[in-house]
């Protein structure tokens, strides 16, 4: 049979970001996937290594809208993992509250759109109605919907008022009901049972194979959770339960992320209801040379970022691996052998964020790599010194 | 004020077009089509191809990816077309401003009709910034 080449995008009404994606079919069945992003390239890491330690945060918060804090989290913690120093338990605890607010907003922004783009709007409109009520908790702690500038190496920006704490509970109170009904119309639907079980399998050994992260991963039954395996925060006080499932299709990754949000809303309540009296920042002065790592659990997966430090209020370098950069490729497992209508939920069901994974590399006009990221590192260096030694700075 | 961009006004079709944002603008803008917000009671509806687009929203800093692809939809999108300008990256370029992939915000590049600033607008600005374009272009002072 003869194959056909469908192009979606860059600019399609399927996702809100542009990406490019060229899906070769042989009549219904996908037999091939190529995703070209590159639309969303702001130059985040170059942009950060110009900014001092403290507002490098912000910039790194603008990376994805919706693991605004899921990166300063990671970076924050990189910066202090460069020298020993010890972040103070209040502002432990607000950070954790934060996280996991995030998480639950973004889980039911997924929940939402994966409805809309299975048609059932129903979902879609269910899921982003109670989705306002977390980020009106979010309002009241941290003053935006989104973006919320809770963090700074060292602690956090802001304290969280007493007299806000009822407010908040009540209002996470007053979403577990929806939360129950809308698990239910998701979990015990036969049309969704019908048309998720069983499409866009990933196994347990293709997840391995793939490094697969956060959900995705854990759909297939990887147990693979940074919350678990290396606590940070104030992960090691609570009790909660890790949800893994094993059939990897994206019914599991669905319910992977519904009931997270009710361990989500545990570890929320527990933290705003013992949340420690003290100082919420150990006011960092000086960064002293040395590198430090930081990787917390994201929404989709594990965030990473390194920082290197040189001495200076700067950092010297700053890498940054968002948790869509490893389950992108998990496509390739996915889709193929799948029909046309399906690859849209399928592409979905990672939960893709393409703004947190673009990387940059120069071509010339006939697509031959002319540099690639490690090149261009190595020219900015380059530059930085002959910049140097022209002022004449050391 | 022209039969054309009168009929337009009655309900405008918006068309969401990102151009390098951090999604944060995005989804507050998927955010006005959800229940608390429902700008569809205003009769705007969120078009699917840029053909059927009276209204443009544009979020993000306009990289030097997506600059090519605007120009080319540009050129696709009915005229009369009003723009609007979400979000300090597409008005100013905000934080990006030094980066290497940013080159010019986004009336250098396409007419721009309202900017609403804010990182991101809420959901309130992108509404009143909507009805205030309508009514600009209403009262004839173009």
């Amino acid at each position: 049979m003869g194959r056909t080449v469908i192009p979606i995008g860059p600019y399609h009404p399927l996702q809100e970001e542009p990406e490019f994606f060229t899906l070769t079919v042989e009549g219904e069945t996908v037999v091939d996937i190529d995703v070209r992003i590159g639309y969303n390239h702001r130059g985040i890491e170059k942009l950060s290594e110009s900014k001092t330690f403290e507002n490098s945060t912000f910039v790194v918060e603008r990376i994805c809208g919706i693991c605004s804090t899921s990166h300063p989290f990671a970076y924050t913690r990189a910066v202090e993992d460069i020298f020993p120093m010890e972040v103070p338990v209040r502002a432990k605890y607000i950070r954790t509250i934060i996280a996991e607010a995030e998480r639950i907003h973004s889980h039911l922004l997924w929940l939402g759109l994966a409805g809309h783009f299975l048609g059932y709007n129903t979902v879609y409109m269910w899921a982003w109605k109670l989705r306002e009520e977390i980020l009106d908790v979010m309002e009241i702690l941290s003053g935006n919907r989104n973006n919320y500038a809770m963090f700074k190496p060292g602690g956090v920006r802001r304290d969280i008022k007493k007299e806000d704490i009822p407010v908040c509970l009540k209002k996470i109170d007053s979403i577990l009901p929806t939360l129950d009904m809308l698990k239910k119309a998701v979990l015990d639907d036969p049309v969704l049972h019908a048309r998720l079980k069983g499409v866009g399998v990933l196994t347990y050994q293709e997840a391995i194979e793939f490094s697969a992260l956060g959900p995705t991963s854990r759909a297939s039954g990887v147990a693979r959770d940074v919350r678990k395996d290396s606590p940070y925060g104030a992960y090691r006080e609570m009790e909660w339960e890790m949800i893994v499932t094993g059939n990897g299709d994206v019914f599991d990754k669905a319910v992977i992320r519904i009931l997270e949000m009710f361990e989500s809303v545990k570890i929320l309540k527990y933290c705003l209801n013992r949340l420690p009296e003290g100082e919420i920042d150990a006011n960092i002065e000086d960064v002293p040379p040395g590198e430090g790592i930081g990787h917390i659990e994201a929404p989709r997966g594990e965030t990473f970022h390194f920082v290197k430090s040189d001495g200076t209020n700067r950092p010297l370098r700053h890498k940054v691996r968002a948790p869509t950069f490893m389950n992108l490729p998990t496509y390739k497992a996915t889709v193929k052998g799948e029909t046309i209508s399906d690859a849209t939920i399928i592409l979905a069901a990672i939960d893709p964020c393409y703004c947190c994974t673009e990387r940059l590399a120069v071509k010339d006009t006939k697509g031959k790599m002319l540099y690639d990221g490690t090149d261009l590192v190595r020219l900015s260096r380059e530059k930085t010194e002959r910049l140097k030694r022209r002022m004449g700075i050391r | 004020m022209s039969l054309k961009l009168k009929a337009l006004l009655k309900s405008p079709w918006v068309f969401h077009l990102s151009t390098g944002s951090c999604n944060n603008c995005d989804i507050e803008i998927l955010d006005c089509l959800t229940p608390r917000f429902d700008i569809e009671r205003f009769g705007m509806l969120l078009a699917g191809s840029i053909k059927h687009a009276d209204v443009l929203l544009v979020t993000g800093s306009c990289n030097r990816m997506s600059v090519e692809r605007m120009k080319e939809l540009w050129e696709q999108v009915p005229k009369p077309c009003l723009v609007v300008a979400v979000g300090t990256c597409t008005a100013s370029r905000g934080i990006f401003k030094d980066s290497y992939n940013c080159p010019v915000p986004l009336d250098k590049i396409i007419p721009v009709d309202v900017y609403i600033p804010g990182c991101p607008p809420k959901p309130e600005a992108i509404i009143a910034g909507v009805v205030k374009l309508i009514e600009k272009v209403g009262s004839g002072n173009d």
